[in-house]
C-alpha cells in the first residue's frame, strides 16, 4: 500500500515540558499541529491559544429545540387533541411537563453535541487518525506527552521542523507516515455484521439476564389479583367459565320487558310517553342512523346500503306507515316484522321511542303541506 | 518544583469598609427599632430575615471551608482566608439570636398554651415545638458551629507561623465530622426560625432548600470579596481569572441546585394537592404574594442562570460582581418570601413596610464589620498551608 508522511512528531516527558512545547510550537507560528497527552493537563488551552470551541453553540441551540419540542408536543397532545383528566390537574400541567422538558432538553443537547463532534472534528465516518497504531500514540496514550506537526501546515519543512522540536525539547523526533486508503473501513461488511451481532448478543443477553435468570416480584398484589379475568379458564366454577351467565329473571336497566312481545300487531295502543324535544331527536337521529339506517337508508327510503345481502326493506314514508300509530312502530322494533330482526336487546325503552320521533320527523319532511314548508321557512330554520 | 514567591506584604484594607459597615449597622438599627416600634410584630419577623441572612452567609462560609478540606481542592486555598473571613460571623449569631429568644411569644404560634390546647395538630408537635427545647436547640446548634469555627480557623492561622502539616491533618478530620453536624443542625435551624412560623405546614426537603440558599449566599459573598480584592490588587498576583472562574462555577452550579429543590419541593406538593401541604402554597398565590412568588423564579433562577450560563462570564470580574451581589439580593428575596407571608395584622400602615430595608442593612453592616477585623487580625494567604503552591498555580 502507499504510504504518505503525515508529519512529525516529538515526545516530551514532563507536563511542564509539553506546555512549553505548545506554546513555543504557536509562537514559531505552525498551525496543523496537535498536542498528545495521556490525561488532560491543565493550561494548554492557554499555551495553545485555543479559542472556546463553536459546538456549544450546537448543543444550546439544540438544547432549545428539546425544550420547544417537548412543550409543544405535551401541549398538543394532552391539552389540545386528546384532553384527559389526570389526578384532577389541568390540561395543560406546566409543572408536571417539567421534568420531561428537561430531559428531552438533555436529550437532543447531548445526542447534537456528541454526534457534532463526532462529524466536525472526528469525520464521521472516518474512524482512524494517522497517529493511530505508531510507537508515539503507545507512549502518548501512557505515561509521555507529545507534540506532532502535519505536512499539512504551510510552514512545514521537514528538517527545519525536525530541528525545532529538537530545539523546545522534543526527544524521540519520529515522522509519521500513513497508508492512503479509498474505501472508509466504517463501511465494510464484515465491520457491520460484527456490529449487529454485538447488538444481537448484548440485548438478548440482557434481556434473557434481567427477565429471565434475574426475574423476581418484589410484591405481587398488583399483577396478580384475587379476581376472574374475563376469557380465562377458572377453577372457581365447576363449568370453568368465568364469565357468568345472566341469573333467570334479571332485567337491565332501562331494558322492561315488553308485554306484546311476539304478536303480530299490539292488542291496545300504546302511548308515546316521550316528548319529541330536540334532546329528544337528537338521541333518536342518532340511534336511527346507527341501527335502522343500514338498511332502512339514511332517509327512510329503503335504499339499503348493503348491495343485496339483505332483502331491501321498503319505505317507510308509505301511507301504512305514516298512519301507524307510534305503538305501531315500537312494536316492530321490538319484535321485529318477517325478516327484520328483533333490535329488543340493542335498543332501551328510552331510545326506541326517540327513534320512533325520528321517523315521524323523516316522514313529515318528506310529505309536508305547502303552508307547513312556508311557517317553517318564516321561523328561520 | 519552581519556587512560589509568598514574599508578599497584605495590604491593609481601606478603614472605609469598617466605617462603612458600622454606619449600615447604626442606620439599620435605629430605623429598625423605629419600626419595632411602630408595628412590633412585623418588624420581629424581619429582625428574624435579617438573621437568617447572617446563619446564610457566616454558617454557609464554614460549610464551604470544611468543604475545601474533606475535598482536598487546591484551587480554593490561596482565597480560603476569605470564606473564613465571613466565617467569623457564626461567634456572634448566639448574640444577634438572643433577642429573638425574648420574643418568641409573638413569633411563634405553637409557644402559645392555649392555642396548643385546642389544636390537635400542634399537641402532636408538641413534644419538638415548646419553648425550652426550642431555645435549647438554639443554644446546641449555636455552640456547635462556634466550637467547629473555633477549631478549624484556629487551626488554619497557627499553620501560618508553625507550618505545620499536622494542622491540615486535624482540620480535614474536623472538616469530615462537621459536614454531617452541618446537615443536621442547618435543618434544625432553619426547621425552627422558619418552617415553624406556620406550625401546620411541613416539607420533607424544606432543611435542603434553606441549604441551597446558604451555600448560594456564602458564595456570592465570598465571591464579591474575592473580586473586590482581585481588582485592587490585594490578593497573591498568582491568583488569576481560573480561579475566578471555579468561584463562578460554582455559583452557576448552585443556582441550578436551587432551582431543582425548589422546583422539586413545590411540584411533589402541587401533583400530590393534599390540603395540609398546599395551604402554603396558596398563602403565597393570595394577593401581592403571587408576584412574589413569580418574581422569586425569575430573581433567583432566570437571571443569575442566564448571566452566568456563559464560559467568559464565569471569569470576568464585572459579571461575577454583579452575579454576586445580585443572588445575595436574591436570597434576601427569597427568605422575605418565606418568612413575610406569616406576618398577619388587619390595621397596620403599609408606610412602615418602607422600613423593611432597615435589618438586613443592619446584617450587612455585621458581615462588613466582621470582614474588616477578622482581615485585619490574619494573613491574607494561608502561608503554612501545604497545598497552597499548588493552589497558586491552579490553571484550569
Ligand atoms: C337488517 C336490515 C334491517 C334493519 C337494520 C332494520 N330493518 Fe326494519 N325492515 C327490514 C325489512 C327487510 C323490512 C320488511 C319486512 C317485511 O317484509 O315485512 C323491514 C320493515 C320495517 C318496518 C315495517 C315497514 C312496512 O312497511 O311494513 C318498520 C316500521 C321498520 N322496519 C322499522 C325499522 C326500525 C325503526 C329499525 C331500526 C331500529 C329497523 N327497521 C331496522 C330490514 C331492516
Amino acid at each position: 500500500m502507499e504510504k504518505k508522511l503525515f508529519g512529525v512528531a516529538a515526545i516530551f516527558t514532563t507536563p511542564d515540558d509539553i506546555i512549553n512545547a505548545a506554546s513555543s510550537t504557536v509562537k514559531k507560528g505552525y498551525t496543523k499541529y496537535d498536542v498528545y497527552t495521556p490525561y488532560p493537563v491543565h493550561g494548554m488551552d492557554n499555551a495553545m491559544k485555543l479559542k472556546p470551541s463553536k459546538l456549544g453553540y450546537l448543543t444550546l441551540g439544540f438544547g432549545l429545540t428539546g425544550t420547544f419540542i417537548a412543550l409543544f408536543f405535551m401541549w398538543w397532545m394532552m391539552a389540545m387533541d386528546y384532553p384527559m383528566i389526570i389526578g384532577g390537574k389541568p390540561f395543560f400541567a406546566l409543572p408536571a411537563f417539567i421534568p420531561v422538558t428537561f430531559e428531552v432538553t438533555v436529550l437532543l443537547a447531548t445526542l447534537a453535541t456528541v454526534i457534532g463532534m463526532l462529524t466536525f472534528f472526528f469525520y464521521f465516518p472516518n474512524n482512524s487518525h494517522p497517529v493511530h497504531d505508531t510507537s508515539f500514540m503507545k507512549k502518548v496514550s501512557s505515561d509521555k506527552y507529545g507534540v506532532c506537526i502535519e505536512c499539512a501546515d504551510p510552514k512545514f519543512e521537514l528538517e527545519g521542523v525536525k530541528e525545532f522540536l529538537t530545539s523546545v525539547g522534543g526527544i524521540e523526533i519520529e515522522e509519521i507516515y500513513y497508508a492512503v486508503k479509498t474505501e472508509q473501513r466504517i463501511f465494510d461488511p464484515k465491520f457491520i455484521t460484527f456490529l449487529i451481532g454485538v447488538a444481537i448478543a448484548t440485548s438478548g443477553g440482557i434481556y434473557f439476564a434481567l427477565n429471565k435468570l434475574m426475574y423476581m416480584e418484589p410484591f405481587t398484589w398488583m399483577q396478580t389479583q384475587q379476581k376472574l379475568s374475563a376469557q380465562a379458564e377458572t377453577k372457581f366454577f365447576t363449568d370453568k367459565f368465568s364469565m357468568r351467565p345472566k341469573i333467570a329473571g334479571t332485567v337491565a336497566r332501562g331494558f322492561i320487558p315488553y308485554e306484546y312481545k311476539g304478536l303480530a300487531l299490539p292488542p291496545v295502543e300504546i302511548v308515546n310517553p316521550s316528548v319529541p324535544d330536540e334532546k329528544n331527536l337528537a338521541l333518536g337521529k342518532k340511534k336511527y342512523l346507527t341501527f335502522c339506517s343500514p338498511c332502512h337508508g339514511n332517509h327512510g327510503d329503503g335504499d339499503s346500503r348493503l348491495r343485496g345481502q339483505f332483502p331491501n326493506p321498503p319505505s317507510l314514508h308509505s301511507l301504512k306507515v305514516r298512519e301507524w300509530n307510534d305503538g305501531n312502530l315500537y312494536h316492530i322494533i321490538v319484535n321485529g316484522q318477517n325478516v327484520m330482526p328483533s333490535y329488543e336487546s340493542q335498543i332501551n325503552v328510552a331510545e326506541r321511542w326517540a327513534i320512533v320521533n325520528y321517523i315521524r320527523v323523516l316522514q313529515k319532511a318528506k310529505n309536508a303541506s305547502p303552508e307547513e314548508i312556508e311557517i317553517a321557512r318564516k321561523e328561520g330554520k | 518544583m519552581s519556587e512560589v514567591n509568598y514574599d508578599y506584604k497584605t495590604k491593609e484594607l481601606p478603614k472605609s469598609v469598617f466605617t462603612t459597615g458600622i454606619a449600615l449597622l447604626i442606620i439599620g438599627t435605629v430605623f429598625g427599632v423605629i419600626g419595632l416600634y411602630l408595628d412590633t410584630q412585623r418588624f420581629l419577623l424581619n429582625y428574624l430575615l435579617a438573621f437568617a441572612l447572617l446563619i446564610s452567609v457566616g454558617v454557609g462560609a464554614l460549610f464551604l471551608v470544611t468543604l475545601e478540606y474533606v475535598a482536598g481542592a487546591d484551587w480554593s486555598v490561596p482565597i480560603r482566608r476569605v470564606t473564613e473571613f465571613f466565617s467569623s460571623t457564626v461567634p456572634y449569631l448566639l448574640i444577634i439570636g438572643i433577642p429573638l429568644l425574648f420574643n418568641i411569644g409573638s413569633l411563634f404560634h405553637w409557644s402559645h398554651p392555649e392555642a396548643v390546647a385546642e389544636d390537635k395538630i400542634l399537641q402532636s408537635k408538641a413534644p419538638y415545638l415548646n419553648t425550652t427545647f426550642f431555645i435549647i436547640r438554639f443554644f446546641v446548634v449555636g455552640l456547635l458551629w462556634t466550637l467547629f469555627w473555633f477549631l478549624i480557623t484556629r487551626n488554619s492561622r497557627k499553620q501560618d507561623i508553625t507550618k505545620d502539616q499536622v494542622l491540615t491533618k486535624i482540620n480535614i478530620r474536623y472538616s469530615a465530622i462537621f459536614i454531617p453536624v452541618f446537615a443536621i443542625t442547618i435543618s434544625v435551624a432553619s426547621i425552627d426560625w422558619i418552617m415553624s412560623l406556620d406550625p401546620h405546614w411541613f416539607s420533607t426537603i424544606f432543611g435542603v432548600y434553606f441549604f441551597a440558599g446558604t451555600v448560594l449566599a456564602s458564595l456570592s459573598a465570598v465571591t464579591y470579596a474575592v473580586v473586590k480584592l482581585f481588582e485592587n490588587g490585594y490578593l497573591h498576583p498568582k491568583i488569576t481569572k481560573d480561579h475566578l472562574y471555579s468561584l463562578g462555577a460554582l455559583l452557576f452550579a448552585f443556582i441550578n441546585f436551587w432551582g431543582y429543590i425548589a422546583f422539586s419541593q413545590y411540584m411533589l406538593i402541587w401533583y400530590a394537592n393534599l390540603p395540609e401541604e398546599t395551604f402554603w402554597y396558596l398563602n403565597r398565590w393570595e394577593g401581592m404574594w403571587i408576584y412574589v412568588s413569580l418574581i422569586l423564579i425569575i430573581v433567583h433562577f432566570v437571571v443569575p442562570y442566564s448571566v452566568l450560563l456563559s464560559q467568559p462570564a464565569k471569569m470576568d470580574p464585572k459579571r461575577l460582581k454583579f452575579a454576586a451581589l445580585w443572588i445575595i439580593f436574591a436570597h434576601l428575596i427569597d427568605l422575605y418570601w418565606l418568612i413575610m407571608p406569616n406576618y398577619h395584622a388587619e390595621n397596620s400602615n403599609p408606610w412602615v413596610y418602607l422600613l423593611e430595608f432597615a435589618f438586613p442593612m443592619a446584617a450587612i453592616g455585621v458581615l462588613c464589620i466582621v470582614f474588616y477585623l477578622s482581615y485585619k487580625k490574619s494573613n491574607l494567604l494561608p502561608l503554612g498551608d501545604p497545598k497552597l503552591e499548588r493552589g497558586l498555580k491552579f490553571k484550569l
